[in-house]
């Protein structure tokens, strides 16, 4: 074996090329209650290309986690071809997973007082080699350091260094979970609901340094989002899930539109243009009952 | 509903997709230095610190334990004997005189009995809350050791084993029952992928009573000589071991230590919960099997010697975690030795008490602990608030 699966992924990713190929996925949640028998994900496919911020959107229970969830194998058993980087997720172990994909999830519980610098070097142990006369003491390596650094200056939470994840605000929190994520040196970086439970501030701070990670990092990023106008701003392109199936994809343009949203969310919307970039903007129409 | 798939748009970057990193050589030196200083982060410098001096006062409250009992024996003469017990090729009572058989045959081996017993009891602790993601989790409160101590009475009850001379059987009963306990309690407390704090703390208590019931009823059906014998067992109580059966302990509790301390990392990663583990690269299911059978290993043989004492591994753990942080690398040693000191003490405090009676360490431990955990509980309930 000369090349392992992991290296011909990483270099194939390195060579810009589509990152992430889903072919006729289906999946369901290993359960024996009755309503679970049902598809999460039927029959998706897609493809993402490398550089790419693709946003996935869809009603409530649409299957937009159990997607994130499925791209890094958080939950097994799907039917159906996924390649990572041109290797096939099945053939990857869950080490060599983390080397390419970090996941930063909708909602981030810490039990335990950890501090910020610890939280963020979390993200070093894909890349830690496991000695055994270490006695669970891996010391961090330079690089480890390193890399924790510099995810902490570019998500700007070095001054936060000392301070105990319980003590942050939410926006703070977020950027600590992304600078975690940024530490384990991925390509591809997959995040639930990013901007969920955030003020509007933090929201744009948010989206802006996502933006920004993007063209520094030549990150592949895909974002699930139950905001469309965060969807239509910053994302590239659009995917919509209906009941578990992908009911379009393409530019927030082809997507984002009346006609597409009643199918999908079965409401009126609004849909004008954004006084800035010129990309669809969704408001709520004025209904029965609401102050005119 | 044809989905429009469309091929993806060109990719912007071509060229080499690699991460370059400034030199920050000399920024990094600087910057682990500041780390050190405040604390954020867990270095080699501080885990050294810690852990040296808790080995030496480990040492100093084994010793001076030893001074204490229902025959008060001096400290000089307990160096005494032990340096004279060094330098003899072997070792004979009479040598040693009344004091010496005292420290030598009953007081050493309990002491050190009782280090290991509360080492371990602490590493179970962190293990479990670890595990759980659940900071009051401990291995008497969930059941766990009720669960090892009816393996353990089912054997006694069927005469499998009912000495030191056949250390073996006790503990592999003891862990059968742990072991089944723990995944139960798992499976009970565990809802769509969730471990809520507050129903593993309620499927702990209900497996608590069954489980109790039945070993309960054991003793009942029990010959009543032996029935006090078990009772007291229960209550949580350390003896004298002889030495071999201290030597086989030593070397059981050293290996499961040793590998859930190099398991210390995961640890942490794991307390971030399963998404999160598994994203960092971890095959969760099996290191949670792992993790299972290498605690119900610990709590039976723990079991098995001392019956239930309770609380030291939810105590300890927290205590320790307050003092150093949350690394397990650090947190793992730490607990396991200030749950030796502690357990240690404890039980001089159930010797000496009522001399030349003994009162069970387990009540001991659970009158020290006991409130503690209640106002732990008043403390989360105060910040859910």
């Amino acid at each position: 074996m000369a090349t392992s699966t992991i290296e011909l992924a990483k270099s194939w990713l390195c060579e810009g090329r589509s990152a992430l190929q889903v072919d006729d996925l289906f999946f369901r949640y290993r359960t024996t209650s009755e309503q679970a028998r049902t598809w999460a994900l039927e029959q998706v496919s897609f493809q993402v290309a490398a550089g790419e911020i693709l946003g996935i959107v869809g009603p409530n229970g649409s299957g937009k986690s159990s997607l994130l969830k499925v791209l890094a194998r958080l939950v097994s058993s799907h039917r159906g071809t996924i390649l990572l980087g041109g290797q096939s997720l099945q053939q990857l172990s869950q080490h060599d997973i983390a080397q390419i994909v970090a996941v930063v999830p909708q909602e981030y519980v810490q039990v335990f007082p950890f501090t910020v610098a610890e939280t963020v070097l979390m993200g070093r142990f894909p890349h830690r080699t496991p000695r055994f006369w270490s006695i669970g003491f891996g010391d961090d390596t330079e690089k480890d350091l390193i890399c924790a650094h510099q995810a902490m200056i570019e998500t700007d939470v070095l001054s936060l260094a000392d301070r105990l994840m319980s003590d942050l605000s939410g926006g703070e929190r977020q950027r600590v979970v992304i600078a975690r994520a940024l530490a384990q040196e991925p390509k591809i970086l997959l995040l639930d609901e990013p901007t969920a439970f955030l003020d509007i501030n933090h929201q744009i701070e948010i989206c802006s340094l996502i933006s920004r990670l993007r063209a520094e990092r030549r990150l592949t990023v895909v974002l699930v989002s139950h905001d469309l106008n965060v969807a239509s701003q910053y994302c590239d392109r659009v995917l919509m899930l209906k009941e578990g199936r992908l009911y379009r994809i393409g530019s927030p343009v082809e997507t984002i539109r009346p006609d597409v949203l009643r199918m999908v969310y079965g409401c009126e919307v609004v849909v004008d243009a954004h006084p800035q970039t010129g990309r669809p903007r969704v408001t709520m129409p004025v209904g029965i009952g609401s102050a005119e | 509903m044809n989905p429009v798939t469309q091929v993806p748009p060109p990719p912007t970057h071509v060229e080499s997709a690699s991460i370059e990193h400034p030199a920050l050589t000399t920024d990094t030196a600087h910057l682990l230095s500041q780390w050190m200083k405040t604390g954020s982060i867990l270095t080699l410098h501080r885990w050294l610190l810690v852990i040296g001096g808790l080995i030496v006062a480990s040492v100093v409250v084994l010793v001076v334990c030893l001074e204490f009992g229902a025959t008060p024996v001096e400290i000089r003469t307990v160096v005494g004997a032990i340096l004279s017990l060094l330098q003899r090729e072997h070792i004979d009572a009479d040598g040693l005189g009344t004091p010496g058989v005292i420290m030598v045959q009953i007081r050493l081996p309990r002491v050190l009995m009782g280090f290991l017993v509360g080492a371990s009891l602490a590493g179970i602790g962190v293990t479990l809350q670890a595990l759980l993601r659940n900071p009051l989790a401990d291995p008497y409160v969930l059941g766990v050791s009720s669960g090892a101590a009816l393996g353990v009475s089912l054997a006694m009850l069927l005469g499998i084993g009912t000495g030191f001379a056949l250390l073996p059987t006790l503990p592999l009963f003891g862990f059968l029952g742990g072991l089944l306990s723990l995944v139960l309690i798992y499976r009970l407390a565990q809802s769509q992928g969730r471990l809520p704090v507050h129903s593993l703390l309620l499927a702990g208590v209900i497996l608590n009573a069954i489980l109790t019931a039945l070993i309960m009823f054991i003793t009942t059906i029990m010959d009543p000589n032996r029935s006090a014998g078990l009772m007291a067992w229960l209550m949580g109580s350390l003896t004298a071991p002889s030495y071999p059966a201290l030597g086989v302990f030593v070397l059981y509790v050293a290996v499961v230590l040793a590998i859930l301390m190099h398991k210390a990392q995961m640890l942490n990663v794991m307390t971030l919960g399963e998404d999160i583990a598994r994203s960092l690269g971890i095959e969760t299911e099996w290191v949670k099997k792992q993790l299972f059978v290498l605690t119900a290993l610990l709590t039976g043989a723990v079991v098995s010697v001392s019956g239930m004492i309770g609380f030291v591994g939810m105590v300890i753990p927290h205590v320790v975690r307050m003092l150093v942080g949350s690394d397990h690398r650090l947190l793992f040693p730490a607990s396991a030795l200030v749950g030796g000191m502690f357990l240690v003490v404890s039980d001089t405090i159930a010797r000496t008490l009522l001399a030349p009676s003994e009162i069970p360490v387990g009540i001991v431990t659970a009158l020290a602990g006991g409130p503690f955990f209640l106002y732990l509980l008043l403390c989360r309930k105060d910040r859910m608030n």
